[in-house]
Formats: structure tokens, C-alpha cells, sequence
């Protein structure tokens, strides 16, 4: 894509913004519309666009699959024990009261962690299926046969 | 206190174990925590069993994040939940433990890690069902099981594990779809997802068109998922080209999971008035289990490949489960529910012995088992025992539930349903045969094969111990029912009851 000049200049305008849109939908979530599964598609898009538009290479070698493949289980994890969690503080399972001095400042901390575990886990594997269609799915890295997607 | 906390903990424990194991990704930790996890899973089944029957209380409620029942979600142990848990973890315990020489062989060492975790995933999955109390948390956990066993049977070494997996994954998820239609319907009819709301809320709602489209829905998807004849036809690919362990683990659990969600729903969130009395389930279930259970037992008897002869096997045995349940009676549904166990007992002691000889045979092909019963003599008599059962031989575990259908058969419908069973038993007893004659008459012939043929031995121990342990688990449910039969009269009476 090195001849399409504008593509390149309107996405690498656009990247940053995409992304930046992606935390205000995650964070903004327990406010407003959105959460953790719209923001982590959304960042897992401008990811996806950065990598078509200057090659899965480059972007392999900003986000390694290994260490995508590391988000992903990571945002599960971070789910499953802030369930953990508070059965550790006295509630039940993925009661989020018991997590801070007062209920609501505990749903707040409790809900936002969750959907942080689920943006990254849902961004991760965007990007994880992205970069197994376009060749390289990370067992096989980065050498080799040029994968799709960059042929520039 | 800490004991409150087991249902929960049931599915907790998979579920964290799960991505734990992808960030391991050494073979050995991803095994040892696979382990570990079967072990908590298969004691938590045990004591909510022991709870529920023996232990006083009959229902275990457990509120999720504290939110009370009918706007929370709920998980919700009772006697035939906790009996579904106890197959599901001790089937997956055997599997487990004692399947890693089958597993490392047939998995890409690299791969092994991920493997696991679909493994984890799945169990987290059927588990979920199982103790769930919500319908949507049903559907959600029914895909997560699904999910991860198409990923488990793609896993396969043969090519055409790919195909399969993928034919099950269309069929699986139209199943999925028409169950997330059905439950969207009861939600817009209702205005709760709770099965014990909903089974309240939905008597009134008889006559209701939109009532009956559900139930439709429902029973196809659900149909899909269990395999109930003519909508069988992604398991025998799947079971056959899955790796063995993989195979081991879905036979004994899957379908009987998809059993166990169509008895939740059409007893106790629908309700035997609706189901029954209402919408006649039983006049199409009946005719559809005797069809499958001759259909496929047919197609078994001309079967070359073992693990293809008993899939086609299992969808015949789902077809005895399903004519339990079409009896409409308590008896029927407590053999139903007796079969349930027996069978993931009987077939997957079958496929962890044709594990064993895959081992060292490298497939299953009934011309290339041919005489291996000299090679391989405890594995070959694992095998009988377990066909036995499969059979329904008096003192194994199949005699119990055979017993059981047939009495409940000649008490609702008289003698015809009771012969047909019987006539049906014989098919079994043809394809059966088929394979021990294989196993231990036909002479170990073909030249190519000789040179292969000098090197097969008994499998490795821990494959060997797993295969006797589930076909002396054949012996030992034939004899003693305490466990098996009794918990499944007292389900039964439950369902019937009305009391999700």
C-alpha cells in the first residue's frame, strides 16, 4: 500500500483517534453506552486497520501474537478472579460490594475491572483471528513467506 | 460457609484454570493443572451429590454477585443437576488423569497447551448447564462447551477432523441459534429469564402461539445438540476423527448434557402440563427414538472403522434415553435418566479401549484390529466387558437400565414397545460382535501389517488402567444401583414433581 498516500495519511491520523475513542466507550460504560465488548472492538479495529494498511508485519512487531495471545487469557483471568476476589473479601461470587469500604465505590472499582478483563480479552483475540487469516498466526512467526495483506 | 460457595466453585475452578493454562504453555503444567482442576471438579460434584440427596437440602441456590433470584442470575443445584455434574466430572476425571500417553501421541507437542485449555473450556462449559438456574447462562454455557469442542475435535490427526469438526460446528450452531430464539421468546412472553420464575409465570400462557413456536424452536435445537435421530448427523465425523481422548471425554458427557437441558426445560421450566399434556412431546419423540435407535444401530452393524460403529452406537443409545422420556411416566424418565449414566459409563470405557489399540495401531479400522486380542489380551477383554454392558448383559451396568426401559415400556405401552426394545438389543449384540470377532478370531493376516504387527503390545500402563477402570465401573454399577439408580428415581420424581 505504499502508493496510496492518502490511505496512509487519513489512517494514520485516524489510528490514534480510533483508539482514544475505544478507552472513552471503556471507561465512559458504567455512565453511558458502551463497555468493555464495544471498546475492545473498537480497539481491536484500529489495530486491525493500522496492520491492512501498513502491513501485518510491522504490526506483528508491535503487538507480538504471542503476547496478544497473553492479553487474551489475561483479560479472562482478570474476570474470572475479581469473581474470586470477592468470595475472598466475604460476598459471593462476583459480588462487587465487598470490594472497596462502601458498596458503591465496590460496584464501581468491581464493574470497571471486569470490563477492563473483557476489552482486552475481546481486543486481543480481534487481533489474534486478524493475524491468523492474514498468514502468520504466530506458531509459524514472523519470517517466511510474507504474509497477506502487504504487498507493498 | 466456605461450602456455600461450591456451586460457584464448580465452575469457577475450569474456568480460571482455563487461561492460566494458555499462559503456561509448558505441556507438563498444562496437564498437571488439568489434573488438579478434574480433581477439585469431580470431589465439588461429589459433595453437592451428597448434599442434595443425603445431606439434607434439597436444593442448593447460590446467588451470583449477591443479586437475589429472579433479577440475578441463580445457579441452582438439585438431584438431577448434581447426578448430570458427577458423570460429567468422572468421565472427564478418567479421561483426564489417565489419558495423557493418547493425548501427547496425537496432539503437536507445541500444541498441547491449547488443547488443554479448550479441554478446561469445555468442561467449564458443561458444567455451567448443569448448574445453572437461568436459561440464558444455559445458552451461554451450552456455547462455551460447544466452542470448545469443535476446536477439540479439529484437533484430530486425520484431515478430515477438519471437515467434521466443521459440519459440526454449522449443525452446533444452528442448534445454538434456535435455543437462543426459543429463550428469547420465553423472555419476551414472560419478562424473566429464571427457570423457576418461568416455570411459574408460564402455565397461564398454554394457549400462546408464541408458547408454542418456542417449544418448537427448543426441541429442534436441543435435538441438534443431543444428536436425537434425524438430526444426528455431525457425530459419528466428529467422534470419529477427534482425537481419542477427545472422543472419550464428548461421548460420555456432551450428548448426555444436551439430555439433561431438554429434560430442564421441557420439566421443569415448561413444565409436564405444557410438554406432555398440552403439546403431546411425547407423540413425535416416540416414533423419532425408535427410529433412531434401529437406524443407527443398523448403519453400526456396517461400520469399518470401531470408533465410527460406536458413534452411530451412542446415537442409537440417545434414541433409548429419548424413549425413556417419551414414556411420559416416572419410570420411563428415571430408565431414561439410569441410561443416561450407564451409558456415558459403557461408551466411554468403549472409546478409552479403542484408545488404548489406537495407540499402538496407529487407527481404527476393524481389518487392522484383526487378531490384536493376542497382542493386546487385557485391553481386547476391557473392551468385551464394556460391550457387554453396552449389550445389556446381567451384572453390568447396561442390564440395569435395560431392566429399567423395558419395565417402564411394558407398564405404559404394553408388550409391542417392550419387544421392540428387545429386538433393538439384539442389533447391539450384531455390531458388538462384530468387533470382538475382529478383536479375537480373524487372524492378524495382511503382510504389510505383519511387520507393524510384531511391535504391538499392550498399551501403556496408565491408558490400560484408565480402560479398566471405567469397564470395572461397568461391573460395579451392575451391581450395586445405590448410586446410579437411585439418584436417577429420586431426579425423576423431582421432574415430575414439578419443582424445577
Amino acid at each position: 500500500m505504499e502508493h496510496h498516500k492518502v490511505l496512509r495519511v487519513v489512517t494514520r491520523l485516524l489510528v490514534p483517534l480510533i483508539l482514544l475513542f475505544a478507552l472513552y466507550v471503556q471507561f465512559h460504560g458504567d455512565f453511558g453506552p458502551g463497555g468493555g465488548f464495544q471498546a475492545g472492538v473498537i480497539f481491536g479495529a484500529g489495530i486491525i486497520l493500522f496492520a491492512i494498511v501498513f502491513g501485518v508485519q510491522r504490526c506483528m512487531h508491535a503487538l507480538p501474537p504471542a503476547w496478544m495471545r497473553m492479553v487474551a487469557a489475561g483479560g479472562v483471568l482478570l474476570y474470572a478472579g475479581v469473581g474470586v476476589a470477592g468470595v475472598l473479601l466475604g460476598g459471593n461470587y462476583l459480588d462487587y460490594d465487598v470490594l472497596a469500604a462502601d458498596n458503591i465505590a465496590g460496584q464501581h472499582l468491581g464493574i470497571n475491572l471486569i470490563e477492563v478483563g473483557v476489552g482486552a480479552t475481546v481486543a486481543a483475540v480481534m487481533v489474534c483471528l486478524f493475524y491468523c487469516f492474514a498468514g502468520g498466526d504466530g506458531e509459524h512467526e514472523i519470517e517466511g513467506d510474507g504474509a497477506g495483506g502487504n504487498h507493498g | 460457609m466456605t461450602l456455600a460457595h461450591l456451586p460457584a466453585l464448580q465452575v469457577v475452578a475450569p474456568l480460571l484454570a482455563a487461561p492460566l493454562c494458555a499462559l503456561l504453555r509448558a505441556p507438563l503444567a498444562a496437564y498437571l493443572l488439568t489434573c488438579a482442576v478434574a480433581a477439585v471438579a469431580a470431589a465439588t460434584a461429589g459433595w453437592l451429590l451428597f448434599t442434595v440427596t443425603a445431606g439434607g437440602a434439597a436444593v442448593i441456590t447460590y446467588a451470583l454477585g449477591g443479586w437475589a433470584a429472579p433479577w440475578g442470575i441463580e445457579y441452582r443445584v438439585d438431584a438431577l443437576g448434581a447426578f448430570v455434574l458427577v458423570i460429567v466430572t468422572g468421565v472427564n476425571l478418567v479421561a483426564v488423569w489417565f489419558g495423557r500417553a493418547s493425548v501427547m501421541r496425537e496432539v503437536p507437542r507445541e500444541r498441547v497447551f491449547l488443547f488443554y485449555t479448550g479441554w478446561l473450556l469445555c468442561l467449564t462449559g458443561m458444567l455451567g448447564i448443569a448448574v445453572s438456574g437461568d436459561v440464558f447462562n444455559v445458552f451461554v454455557f451450552l456455547e462455551i462447551a460447544s466452542l470448545a469442542s469443535y476446536f477439540l475435535v479439529s484437533m484430530g490427526r486425520d484431515r478430515r477432523a477438519l471437515s467434521a469438526a466443521f459440519r459440526y460446528l454449522l449443525l452446533g450452531t444452528v442448534g445454538a441459534t434456535f435455543i437462543l430464539i426459543a429463550v428469547g421468546l420465553l423472555y419476551q412472553m414472560t419478562g424473566t429469564l429464571n427457570m423457576a420464575d418461568l416455570a411459574a409465570r408460564l402455565p397461564p400462557l398454554k394457549e400462546s402461539r408464541t408458547l408454542q413456536v418456542a417449544f418448537a424452536f427448543l426441541s429442534v435445537g436441543v435435538g441438534l445438540k443431543a444428536a436425537v435421530f434425524p438430526l444426528h448427523f455431525w457425530l459419528p465425523g466428529a467422534y470419529t476423527f477427534a482425537p481419542n481422548m477427545v472422543t472419550v471425554f464428548l461421548a460420555g458427557t456432551s450428548t448426555k448434557v444436551s439430555v439433561y437441558i431438554l429434560l430442564r426445560f421441557f420439566f421443569s421450566v415448561i413444565g409436564t402440563d405444557i410438554s406432555f399434556d398440552a403439546l403431546k412431546l411425547h407423540w413425535f419423540l416416540l416414533p423419532l427414538a425408535l427410529a433412531g435407535i434401529f437406524t443407527a444401530s443398523i448403519a453400526a452393524i456396517y461400520q469399518n472403522d470401531v470408533k465410527r460403529l460406536l458413534a452411530f452406537s451412542s446415537v442409537a443409545q440417545v434414541g433409548y434415553m429419548i424413549l425413556g422420556i417419551a414414556l411420559a411416566s416416572a419410570a420411563g424418565l428415571s430408565a431414561a435418566l439410569v441410561h443416561l449414566f450407564n451409558h456415558a459409563l459403557m461408551k466411554s470405557a468403549l472409546f478409552f479401549t479403542v484408545a488404548c489399540m489406537v495407540f499402538r495401531v496407529g487407527n481404527s479400522k476393524l481389518t487392522d484390529l484383526a487378531g490384536l486380542a493376542k497382542r493386546m489380551p487385557l485391553t481386547a477383554a476391557a473392551l468385551v466387558v464394556s460391550g457387554l454392558s453396552l449389550i445389556g448383559f446381567p451384572f453390568t451396568a447396561g442390564f440395569i437400565s435395560k431392566w429399567a426401559l423395558l419395565a417402564a415400556a411394558l407398564q405404559s405401552h404394553g408388550w409391542w414397545l417392550a419387544l421392540l426394545v428387545l429386538a433393538s438389543s439384539l442389533l447391539a449384540v450384531v455390531y458388538m460382535w462384530r468387533v470382538v470377532e475382529a478383536l479375537y478370531c480373524a487372524p492378524r493376516a495382511p503382510a504389510t501389517v505383519q511387520s507393524q504387527a510384531m511391535t504391538v503390545t499392550e498399551a501403556p500402563l496408565p491408558l490400560l488402567a484408565g480402560a479398566w477402570l471405567l469397564a470395572a465401573g461397568n461391573v460395579a454399577f451392575g451391581l450395586s444401583t445405590e448410586l446410579s439408580r437411585g439418584v436417577a428415581e429420586r431426579a425423576a420424581l423431582l421432574l415430575f414433581g414439578g419443582a424445577p
